[in-house]
Formats: structure tokens, C-alpha cells, sequence
């Protein structure tokens, strides 16, 4: 065997450090491309806008509401809808990449991984939005509620931007096993309790009139949720990814 | 170009590479052969730093893997069996979107360069899902040396091509090759890699248990070569 030693270690290029023009490029480039595939092929918001708009249909009729519950389970059901329908887009978003082989392209750029973590969490994010765009204003007609309100729509920005950033690092997880369908459900659930639970309170509070003092604890929990998620998911995205 | 000592990878309790040594010097075309199995595709996973080594000491490009893997691939291309492109994007858009992944400057006239070069210029408004598997391939080695790298590691690029397809898929191997780059391929089609590559590197049980240069092999039939190596 042979004992020599290899030769000296040149020295890495700055171009790696981040965050550096080539680290936001890379995360704008990745989100870019995931928006202008989605646009031509629409598999994704389809399915996740045909499906929220089917549990919207189903909850609507199974639970024969009066005017004063339907208030109460409002906030309830709008976030089972986008959960559901957030983890169908959060499995196929890396399953394309997965399947295609392009996860392999990705990894192979020579940029920070956390960049990776950033632009997929920027599309699937936008992919979010846009299903909650469609679905309110459908719920606001089905359910006879008034879902056009300012503090809501911020629950809803901070409720999804925590969703969807665990929901990202959890499917880059459970993308690389067989059983990645019914075990992202299995792993996502169980950690955005906390940012439902806070999201369902929040939505609730603003829909029921309370005072912002009563609903800012909430609002604050889902702050610190989305700041944890993203700092987790920053530090632990590339030894997830790896082989 | 490339060293590796004493590597050894292990996945569980199955160890794949057993303390492999290999060496390719700047410009050199390695082809690696061996049986399904051997740990070619894990060993090029390993340099192109998408897997992580158990143990050894490894440098390409004069950077070591694991610890400098960013300024490794910066300098890294690589082309496998499957061509890592976006079918809903069109090979313009995707070229483009890994040359802004390679913060590539002025992306525009290397990507039209790159087209020009596959010979796919008049389909780079097409979506490379309409493309054939040649043609998909092609635009993957200019997808691959779009940031022109040093090292190129092609992982059983000829799979799945009609004759025809491989017949022109070599002739950009040889254009690629040429240009001095460092080639190391994996490949079971020892009638293509005899007419590429300058060395012929077996990976058995782990190691590479035998070398020989095109000079080396004289007039032996490459064949030969490979089972004397696979019966050792």
C-alpha cells in the first residue's frame, strides 16, 4: 500500500463563502426554475388547488353548519385544507427532482447546500400562496365568512412561511427513502403542531374580533416558530441531503 | 489531478470500496471497468463529492474531499446515465439555469456556445422532454462542461443509446477530452472505451486490481485484459 502522503491542500476559493452574490443567485436561479417548469407543466398547483378545493367541498357538507358555528371551526378547517394540501406540494416539489435525477445537478453546484434548502422553500412558498389566493376567496362564499382581513392575512403569511420551511427540510428527508409519500405526512405533522396550533388560535382570535393583546401571544409563537425552523433548517440542510 | 488513498467506503455493514488507490495526472482519459456491483458509480459519487468516503484521503484538483467539496465541484463535471436536465425547461433555459448555479459570467453567449458545440443550436427553444435520449444526453456533457471544469467524470454515459446516438456521444467525448480535461469514465461497452481512453483502470473487490495504458496493452485485445484482471 502506498504510505506517501498526498499533496498540499490548495487554498478554496472565496467564492464559496456565502452569503455571496453566487449564494443568492443560486437560491433566486433554483426558485426561478421550479416557477417556469410548474407554469408549463402545472402538476403540482393543480393537484394541491384541486385538492384543497375538494376538502373545502367535503367539510362543507359533512359538517351542515349554522352561520354562528361555521365562525367557530373557520380558522379549523382553512388550516387542515392548507396543510393537507401544502404537504401533497412539499412531496411532489422534491419528488421531481428526486425522480428526475436532478436533486444529483443541484448538489453538484459549487454553492453553500443551504442554498438549495432556500430556493426549493422560496417555490414551494409561492406554490403555497398561490393555492391560499384561490382557496379564500372560495371558502369566503361556501362558508359565508369574511376572510378578507388584514391580521388574518398576516397569520396566514407567518402560519405558512413555518409550514413550509420545516415542510421543506422534512421532504428533502423523506425524498430519499421508498416510503416518501405516507412518511412525510408521518414526520411533517407531528413537528408543525406547533405552528397549526398558533395559527388556528391566531386565525380564530381576528375572525372572532378579539383584541390584538389577547391574539399577540400566538402571533409572536409563530414568529419564533418560523425563525427556529429556518435556523434549524439552515444548519442541518446539508447533512440531510447527503449520502 | 486526481489521488485517492486508502479509500474505503462502507454502507452499514457492506463495505464497497476496501481501501482503494487511484491516480489520473492532468489530461489523462482513465476509463474504469468492472463488474455490476464493483463500486465503480459509488467511488465516482465519492470524487464528485455527492457521497462521503468512510475513510482515505482524497484530492481532485488539488482541493481535498470531504473538507473543500465546494471548490472541488467548482472544478468538477459530470455526466451520468441520467442527464440531471429539467424537461418542462427547454435546453436553453437549462443551461442557463445551471450556469447561473455556477454564477458563470456572462452565461448567455457560454450557453450559446456550449448548443453550438452538442449541435443542438436549432432546438434550444425546445423543451428537453421532446428530446430524444441522444440528444438529451448530448445537451448533459454541455450542461457538464458548461463551467469549464478540469476534471469530468462520465458514469456509463452510452446507456440506453441507439448506435448512432453513442457513435456521436463519443465524438463529443473526444472533443471534450481533447481540450486537455481530465476524464475518468465508467463503462461496461469495452469496444467504446478502447478507442477513447489512454488507461484502463478495473475496480474489483473493492480495489483497483489492475492498470494498464494503451501502451501497456500493445496489441492484447482489451477483453483479455479485463478478464485476466477480473480472475486475479
Amino acid at each position: 500500500m502506498d504510505d506517501r502522503p498526498l499533496t498540499a491542500d490548495r487554498k478554496s476559493p472565496s467564492t464559496v463563502r456565502r452569503p455571496s452574490s453566487g449564494y443568492l443567485k443560486a437560491i433566486l436561479a433554483i426558485a426561478w426554475k421550479d416557477l417556469a417548469s410548474e407554469l408549463r407543466s402545472r402538476e403540482l398547483l393543480s393537484a394541491m388547488l384541486v385538492f384543497a378545493l375538494l376538502v373545502i367541498l367535503i367539510f362543507n357538507f359533512a359538517l351542515e353548519l349554522d352561520v354562528a358555528t361555521r365562525g367557530a371551526v373557520t380558522s379549523g378547517v382553512l388550516w387542515v385544507t392548507f396543510a393537507f394540501a401544502g404537504t401533497l406540494g412539499l412531496n411532489r416539489s422534491m419528488a421531481i427532482e428526486k425522480d428526475r435525477g436532478c436533486l444529483d445537478g443541484l448538489l453538484l453546484a459549487p454553492v453553500d447546500r443551504s442554498a438549495i434548502y432556500f430556493g426549493k422553500f422560496l417555490s414551494n412558498l409561492a406554490f403555497m400562496f398561490i393555492v391560499e389566493a384561490i382557496v379564500l376567496p372560495v371558502y369566503s362564499v361556501l362558508y359565508n365568512v369574511n376572510l378578507f382581513n388584514p391580521g388574518l392575512l398576516l397569520v396566514i403569511l407567518l402560519g405558512s412561511v413555518g409550514y413550509v420551511a420545516v415542510g421543506t427540510l422534512l421532504s428533502s428527508m423523506a425524498v430519499q427513502t421508498r416510503t416518501r409519500d405516507v412518511l412525510l405526512p408521518i414526520l411533517l405533522f407531528p413537528v408543525a403542531v406547533p405552528v397549526l396550533v398558533a395559527a388556528v388560535k391566531a386565525s380564530s382570535g381576528f375572525l372572532q374580533g378579539l383584541a390584538f393583546a389577547e391574539i399577540a401571544p400566538y402571533v409572536n409563537q409563530l414568529i419564533v416558530y418560523d425563525v427556529i425552523f429556518i435556523a434549524v433548517a439552515f444548519m442541518v440542510f446539508d447533512y440531510v441531503v447527503e449520502e | 489531478m486526481i489521488e485517492v488513498r486508502k479509500l474505503i467506503k462502507r454502507f452499514g455493514s457492506k463495505t464497497v470500496l476496501r481501501g482503494l488507490d487511484f491516480q489520473a495526472r492532468e489530461g489523462e482519459f482513465v476509463a474504469l471497468l468492472g463488474p455490476n456491483g464493483a463500486g465503480k458509480t459509488t467511488f465516482l459519487r465519492i470524487l464528485a463529492s455527492l457521497a462521503q468516503p468512510t475513510m482515505g484521503a482524497i484530492k481532485v484538483a488539488g482541493y481535498s474531499l470531504p473538507g473543500q467539496a465546494a471548490a472541488v465541484r467548482r472544478r468538477l463535471g459530470v455526466v451520468s446515465h441520467l442527464p440531471l436536465l429539467y424537461g418542462d425547461l427547454t435546453a436553453e433555459e437549462n443551461l442557463r439555469f445551471y450556469g447561473r448555479m455556477y454564477d458563470i459570467p456572462r452565461p448567455g453567449a457560454r450557453v450559446d456556445e456550449m448548443l453550438e458545440m452538442v449541435g443542438l443550436s436549432a432546438r434550444r427553444r425546445d423543451l428537453v422532454r421532446t428530446f430524444s435520449r441522444g440528444m438529451q444526453q448530448r445537451l448533459a456533457i454541455g450542461r457538464a462542461i458548461l463551467h469549464d471544469p478540469d476534471v469530468l467524470l462520465f458514469d456509463e454515459p452510452h446507456t440506453g443509446l441507439d448506435q448512432d446516438a453513442c457513435d456521436m456521444l463519443d465524438h463529443l467525448l473526444r472533443e471534450v477530452a481533447a481540450r486537455g480535461r481530465t476524464v475518468v469514465m465508467t463503462s461496461h461497452d469495452l469496444a467504446r472505451v478502447e478507442d477513447l481512453a489512454g488507461r484502463f483502470d478495473v475496480l474489483s473487490r473493492g480495489v483497483i486490481s489492475a492498470s494498464a495504458s494503451r501502451s501497456d496493452l500493445g496489441g492484447k485485445n482489451l477483453l483479455d485484459f479485463y478478464r485476466q484482471a477480473l480472475a486475479g
